[in-house]
C-alpha cells in the first residue's frame, strides 16, 4: 500500500491535536473533526488512479518526515526581506500553519470582522455554525477530509452586509522551511454580506529549500449581489507541495471574479468550485502559470450553474520551460434548471521546451438546453514568423521571445485590480520569462 | 553599398535563387520585378535572415560587411529593413512598445545611450505625421485585426522610425487600392536620400508610376534575366512575362 508512511504520520497529528483539546473533545466542531478523520482514512490521499489526479502524482509525498505547526522564530525582517511584502492591506499572517499575531495587521470594526478560527468559534458562533465546511466537498476528495480534521488554525473574515471594504485583505502562508520539513493543514472561511464589496488576496511564500506540504482549503460565501475579487498568488521553492481547495458559493446577483497566478512551486494543485446557487451570477476565472525547471502545476476549475441566467467566463494561460508539466482541468456543469446560462472557458498555453508538457482537459455536462457554452484549448510553441519579425526589426531573438510571452501572460494579470500588486507581478513574470 | 555575387538559396531541396548577380549603390531604387516563383521574395527574405532558407553559395557585401555573416537583428542593426508582404501580427504588444524596444536594442548595438520615454514619443509624433498613420492604431497590439493597408502603412512607418540604409520593399503594393498605394508611395519618397538605398519588389508596374526606380531587374527561375531602366518595366506591363520567359529559357537551353 502506499502512502503509509505520510498516513501515519498524519494519524499521529490527528492523535496529537485529540489530546490537546482541554475538555473541548465533546464540541460539535471537534465531532466534523473526527468524522472527516474516519472519511480521510477511508479515501486516502488520491493516487494516479484517481481520475482527477491522473497527471498529479503525490506519491514521493511518502518519503518525508514532516513537522506539523513547527515553532519558527520567522521575524518581521524576514518577513520584509519576501516578495509582496511591501503590499499593503489588511494583512493575516501564518508562519508553519500557526497565525502570527506579531506579523499581523488588522483591527475590528463594526462594519468588518477578521479572527483566528479559535477565536471566530468562540465570537462569533452562528456564522461558523451556517457556513464553516458547509460548502467544501468532503465525500470524495481524501485531502479536504483531512483538512477538515486536522486544521486548528485558519482566518474567518466576514464584511457586513453593504460595506464597501477599499483596501484588500492579504493573507501571507509563509512556510519557514529553513531547517526541517513543515505540514500544514489550514481552513479559512469568507463570507460576504449582501450588497458588500471586498477584495482577498492570498499569498503563499517559502523560506528556506526543504519541504513544505500545505493543504489548505478556503471557503468563500458569497451573498445576494456582493462582489468578491480573489487573488491566489503562489511562489514557493521548487520542492514544496501544495494542495489549496478554494471553494465558492455565490448567491443571487453576486459577482466573483478570480486570478490564480502560480509563479513558483514545485507541486502545485489548485481546485477553484464554484457553485452558482441563484440567479444573475456573473463570475470570471483567470490564471497564469509560468513553470520553470521540473515545476509542476495542476489546476482544477468547477463551476455549477445550478439556476437561470448566469454568467461564468474563465481563462487560465500557461507558458511552459523546461522541463515542466502543467494540467489544466475544467468543468462546468449546466443543470436542468440552468436555463439561460452563458459559459466560457478557454485555456491557452505555450511551451518553451521539448521537454515541457501540458495535459488540458475541458469538460462539459450540460442537462439544459437554451444556454451557450464554449470552451477552447490550445497548446503550441511561439510563432517562428512573430519572432523573426521582431528580429527583422532589430530585437535579439531571446528579447523577441521574451516579449511576446509577457505581452502573453498580461493578459491575465491586466485582470488584477490592485495596481501595486499587478506590478509586483508583471517584474517578476518578466524575471523569470528572462 | 550592397553587393551580391552569385547567390544562391535554397528551401529544403528545392533550389529558389540560382545565381544573383547585384549592385546597389547609396540613393538608388532598384526594382525587383518578375512571374510568381521566380524567387523575388525570397531573394528578399534571404536579406533581411530569414532562416527558413539556406545560402548554399555566393557572397553579399553591405557597407564592407559579410552580410550572410550576421544575424536578422544585426542586419537590421547594420541598417537592412524589410517590408514585409504579410506583416506578422503580435497579440498584446503595442507597434509603440515594439518600436521603442527596436530603437533601442539598435541603439545598444551601437553603443548609443537609449532613448527616454520623451524623445521617443516626440519622434514617434513626427514620424507618424509624416506617413499619415494614426496615434490610435499605434496603441494597439501590433497588426492584430490591422486592415490590410493599415498594416503596409504600419510597415513603411516602422522603415520611417528605423531610418535603414536600405530598405526591402516586398511586394507592399499587393492588396493595396489606390489611394492606400499613394499613401504607402509618398512615404518611401519622403524618405529617398543621397544615401539611403531601396529593393521594390513588385509584380506589377503599377507602383513604379509613384515610386520611380533608377535600374528594373526581372528575375526569372532564380536569376536576373533582363535588367533596363523604369521603360523596362512598362514595356513589362505592355507585354507581359512571357517573351522574357521565352528568351531566357532559350538562353538556357542553348547553355547546356
Amino acid at each position: 500500500m502506499s502512502f503509509q508512511n505520510i498516513q501515519a504520520q498524519f494519524e499521529a497529528e490527528f492523535e496529537n491535536i485529540q489530546k490537546n483539546l482541554n475538555g473541548k473533545s465533546g464540541s460539535d466542531f471537534n465531532t466534523i473533526r473526527k468524522e472527516s478523520f474516519v472519511k480521510f482514512k477511508q479515501l486516502g490521499i488520491p493516487t494516479v488512479k484517481h481520475e482527477d489526479w491522473k497527471y498529479s502524482n503525490l506519491k514521493n509525498l511518502d518519503n518525508i518526515q514532516f513537522s506539523f505547526n513547527s515553532e519558527s522564530n520567522f521575524s518581521k525582517s524576514d518577513l520584509n526581506a519576501l516578495p509582496f511584502s511591501s503590499l499593503e492591506g489588511i494583512s493575516i499572517c501564518f508562519i508553519n500553519g500557526v497565525f502570527s499575531e506579531q506579523l499581523s495587521q488588522f483591527g475590528n470594526t463594526p462594519k468588518i470582522k477578521v479572527l483566528t478560527l479559535e477565536s471566530a468559534i468562540e465570537q462569533i458562533p452562528d456564522v461558523i455554525e451556517n457556513h464553516y465546511g458547509k460548502y467544501i466537498e468532503t465525500e470524495k476528495e481524501g485531502l479536504s477530509a483531512l483538512n477538515n480534521a486536522l486544521s486548528n488554525s485558519g482566518s474567518v473574515i466576514v464584511i457586513d452586509e453593504n460595506y464597501v471594504l477599499e483596501s484588500p485583505i492579504i493573507i501571507r502562508y509563509i512556510s519557514d522551511v529553513k531547517s526541517e520539513n513543515i505540514a500544514l493543514n489550514i481552513h479559512n472561511l469568507i463570507v460576504l454580506g449582501k450588497h458588500s464589496e471586498a477584495k482577498i488576496v492570498e499569498i503563499f511564500q517559502t523560506d528556506g529549500e526543504k519541504t513544505a506540504f500545505s493543504n489548505l482549503v478556503t471557503e468563500i460565501f458569497v451573498d445576494k449581489e456582493a462582489i468578491a475579487h480573489y487573488y491566489k498568488i503562489q511562489d514557493e521553492n521548487d520542492h514544496s507541495y501544495h494542495v489549496g481547495t478554494t471553494q465558492v458559493n455565490q448567491e443571487d446577483k453576486s459577482y466573483f471574479y478570480s486570478a490564480t497566478i502560480t509563479l513558483n512551486g514545485g507541486f502545485v494543485r489548485n481546485n477553484l468550485n464554484l457553485v452558482l446557487n441563484g440567479q444573475y451570477i456573473d463570475n470570471h476565472m483567470y490564471g497564469l502559470y509560468v513553470p520553470n525547471g521540473k515545476q509542476h502545476v495542476d489546476n482544477h476549475t468547477l463551476v455549477d450553474h445550478k439556476m437561470p441566467n448566469c454568467e461564468s467566463n474563465e481563462l487560465y494561460k500557461g507558458v511552459l520551460m523546461d522541463s515542466s508539466n502543467g494540467v489544466f482541468n475544467g468543468k462546468i456543469f449546466v443543470r436542468e434548471d440552468a436555463q439561460k446560462t452563458n459559459a466560457y472557458q478557454n485555456c491557452r498555453n505555450v511551451i518553451t521546451s521539448d521537454r515541457a508538457s501540458m495535459n488540458s482537459k475541458p469538460q462539459l455536462e450540460i442537462w439544459a438546453d437554451d444556454v451557450k457554452c464554449s470552451h477552447g484549448t490550445t497548446t503550441g510553441k511561439l510563432n517562428d514568423d512573430a519572432i523573426f519579425y521582431m528580429q527583422s526589426r532589430g530585437i535579439p531573438k531571446p528579447e523577441a521571445i521574451r516579449l511576446q510571452l509577457v505581452a502573453f501572460a498580461e493578459d491575465v494579470v491586466s485582470q488584477i485590480k490592485i495596481e501595486e500588486l499587478r506590478e509586483m507581478l508583471d517584474t517578476m513574470i518578466e524575471n523569470k520569462l528572462k | 553599398m550592397l553587393k551580391i555575387s552569385n547567390l544562391q538559396a535554397r528551401v529544403e531541396s528545392k533550389e529558389i535563387l540560382r545565381g544573383i548577380n547585384l549592385e546597389i549603390k547609396p540613393g538608388e531604387i532598384h526594382a525587383i520585378m518578375g512571374p510568381n516563383g521566380s524567387g523575388k521574395s525570397t531573394l528578399a527574405s534571404v536579406l533581411a535572415g530569414r532562416e527558413d532558407y539556406e545560402v548554399t553559395g555566393g557572397t553579399v557585401e553591405f557597407n564592407g560587411k559579410d552580410l550572410l555573416d550576421l544575424a536578422p537583428e544585426e542586419r537590421a542593426a547594420e541598417g537592412i529593413f524589410l517590408a514585409f508582404q504579410y506583416p506578422v501580427e503580435i497579440p498584446g504588444v503595442t507597434t509603440i512598445n515594439f518600436l521603442k524596444t527596436a530603437i533601442n536594442q539598435i541603439r545598444k548595438y551601437h553603443e548609443k545611450e537609449p532613448l527616454d520615454a520623451a524623445q521617443f514619443l516626440k519622434l514617434m509624433k513626427e514620424k507618424a505625421k509624416s506617413v499619415k498613420i494614426d496615434d490610435q492604431l499605434l496603441r494597439r497590439s501590433l497588426n492584430e485585426g490591422f486592415s490590410g493597408g493599415e498594416k503596409k502603412r504600419n510597415e513603411i512607418f516602422q522603415m520611417a522610425m528605423l531610418e535603414p540604409r536600405l530598405g526591402i520593399l516586398d511586394e507592399t503594393d499587393s492588396g493595396l487600392d489606390i489611394d492606400a498605394l499613394k499613401i504607402v508611395a509618398d512615404g518611401v519618397n519622403q524618405l529617398r536620400s543621397a544615401d539611403r538605398s531601396f529593393i521594390v519588389v513588385t509584380h506589377y508596374q503599377r507602383l513604379l508610376d509613384y515610386i520611380v526606380p533608377d535600374f528594373v531587374h526581372v528575375l526569372y527561375k532564380g536569376r536576373i534575366v533582363k535588367s533596363g531602366t523604369k521603360d523596362l518595366a512598362l514595356e513589362l506591363e505592355e507585354k507581359g512575362y512571357d517573351w522574357i520567359k521565352s528568351e531566357a529559357d532559350a538562353l538556357e537551353a542553348s547553355m547546356v
